[in-house]
């Protein structure tokens, strides 16, 4: 393959591969050193001893894994029997993280769907309408839905006022209010990826569905949804992987009842009650949950582009 | 195709993409508006009024609003411009330098921090200061922001190069240029707009990260989100709803501005 001289595409350019490695250095630094190598040191310290001011003993102890797995009684000196109380809080974890997915399915399919058909001069107005709200503070996202569906707030009054309901519906601090804020964080992210893959789909299989007499719904289920699949899942992914440590849903929507992950892992770093090994050990099982997702993923992927 | 019979209409996906831009707009709507109440409290509506923004300055919370918000702009600006700079010098050898090996892990690095749950990265920084005896305050988050707003300057950055084709900079070289003078007189100024708008996202992704500066804040540093989100503890008052409509309409014009700033002259 000759230098990229004379080719118009980006794909062979290469200018600069001479001093690529010099453009590369900042970047591997500062990620290798403040992202990878904390990861590493996380790790470390997963099997060290908790000190009791926060922090940690230089001694190696399997302590933090011990206390999430195993329950060894009231004195700690009994056999291991499986403990339930982290695994309850991760399982509950992936069930409201599955819930917000599938509502953010359910309305961020029919929503790509229908921008992906417009015409295409007014398209990236559409995608540039449902991603502004993800790029406001996800704080104030969060806090401007506890205000909306308080009990007093605006949404009971509307729904009184309509006189659909008589009493106010109580959704803060339960298992709902915490899917909705979820749902409601990550809800652009379901969009993007399968707008993009309808955008690619060629129309005229659907054309040819329907004069082999399809209904439309048999077409949309048949023809467009096995090519639009790889964006279905990777819209999935991108609500789902953020939901599962989300902090901020949980804890301001959700009350104490329906702490999750992130609630737990943010508990063991405040003040001195916290358990620095057994944060950095729950951490470890969040990021290896999410790595083994992505490696599914990107496997399945793989097999459908194949 | 027949009149009325569209392929690609569904009943029902248009009455769907309106509730869902409802539902993302509805929230903020509300607040916005709340933010002009007169009254004292958050439930009744007393006209409208500018007594709350009014307050976020000269109120007794102001000082600590107003540190929070230089807190947060400072190390915005900062990161913003360390990052776009780290992200226009890897997209540089990711986009012209050819295919080599390390070419794809070097984007993977990139995108890791977007790949790693955000409570995740916040505990391994948190834990890598601490272990390198480093005292939690304005710089760790200025350092830790830094490496995550990376892939964020990064992807416009590399989105637009990619639409440049190497025929500029080669027609440069083919004239003398040195490969220096080719990137700072040809390349740079063509990937401007996606520099510019590599730098806006950076710069919101690190105005409004919560998490991350809460685990690295120590005592004392507040930034705004830490600010309002201590406030918010005790309950949702007026002037918090003041101050986060200021943050949320600061985010829509920075955004809105990165998206004719990228549209802006398209150069194949």
């Amino acid at each position: 393959m000759a230098g990229g001289a004379t080719t118009g595409g980006a794909a062979r350019a290469e200018t600069y591969a001479g001093v690529r490695n010099w453009l590369l250095l900042p970047s591997w630094l500062v990620l290798c050193i403040l992202v990878l190598a904390p990861i590493g040191i996380m790790l470390v310290y997963s099997f060290l001893t908790k000190e009791f001011r926060g922090g940690v003993i230089w001694e190696f102890s399997l302590a933090a894994y011990d206390q999430f797995f195993c329950d060894r009684g009231l004195f700690g000196d009994e056999p291991c029997s499986i403990e339930w109380t982290y695994i309850t809080i991760f399982w509950r974890s992936i069930w409201q993280a599955g819930a917000a997915t599938l509502l953010a399915l359910l309305i961020g399919f029919p929503t790509a769907f229908f921008i992906a058909t417009r015409p295409e001069r007014s398209r990236p107005l559409w995608v540039f309408l449902i991603t502004v709200p993800y790029w406001v503070n996800l704080l104030i996202r969060t806090v401007s839905m506890k205000f909306l569906l308080r009990d007093n707030g605006p949404m009971n009054d509307a729904l009184i006022g309509m006189g659909v309901i008589a009493e106010p519906i109580t959704i803060i601090n339960t298992n709902l209010a915490v899917q909705i804020g979820l749902f409601y964080s990550y809800l652009p992210f379901m969009v993007l990826p399968i707008y993009a893959a309808v955008e690619r789909f060629d129309f005229r299989l659907s054309e040819a569905a329907a004069d082999l007499y399809a209904s439309k719904w048999v077409t949309l289920r048949r023809v467009v949804l096995p090519a639009v699949r790889p964006g279905v899942i990777a819209g999935c992914i991108l609500v789902f992987v953020p939901s599962l440590g989300a902090f901020l849903a949980p804890d301001l929507l959700g009350g104490a009842k329906n702490f999750m992950i992130g609630s737990l892992i943010e508990e063991q770093f405040k003040g001195s009650a916290g358990n620095w090994p057994f944060g950095a050990a729950a951490a470890m099982i969040l990021l290896s949950m999410v790595l083994v997702i992505l490696l599914i993923s990107a496997r399945q992927s793989q097999r459908s582009s194949a | 195709m027949r009149r009325g019979f569209d392929i690609r209409a569904y009943p029902g996906f248009g009455a769907l993409t309106a509730l869902c831009l409802v539902i993302l707009y509805a929230p903020l709507l509300v607040v916005t508006v709340y933010s002009f109440n007169a009254s004292q409290s958050i439930t009744i509506w007393e006209g409208l009024s500018l007594r709350w923004y009014a307050d976020v300055f000269t109120g007794p919370e102001s000082a600590t609003f107003k540190k929070a918000a230089w807190n947060s702009f400072t190390i915005a600006i900062m990161a913003a411009t360390v990052a776009t700079a780290i992200a226009t010098s890897a997209a540089t050898a990711i986009v012209r330098g050819g295919r080599y090996r390390l070419r794809t892990l070097s984007f993977g690095l990139i995108s890791l921090p977007l790949m790693v749950p955000e409570i995740v990265t916040a505990v391994a920084t948190l834990i890598f200061f601490s272990a390198i005896g480093f005292t939690r305050g304005y710089m760790t988050i200025l350092l830790a922001h830094t490496a995550f707003c990376i892939p964020f300057a990064y992807m416009p950055i590399a989105a637009r190069m990619q639409g440049i084709g190497p025929a500029f900079e080669e027609a440069a070289l083919d004239l003398y240029a040195t490969r220096v003078q080719a990137f700072r007189r040809i390349l740079l100024p063509l990937m401007m707009p996606g520099i510019i708008s590599g730098f806006l996202l950076a710069f919101i992704i690190s105005l409004d990260d919560f998490i991350i500066t809460n685990f690295l804040k120590g005592g004392g540093v507040e930034t705004l989100p830490t600010a309002i989100f201590g406030a918010v503890k005790q309950g949702i008052k007026p002037n918090i709803m003041a101050i986060s409509t200021m943050l949320l309409v600061v985010s829509i014009v920075i955004v809105t501005l990165s998206y004719f700033v990228s549209k802006s002259d398209k150069t194949d």
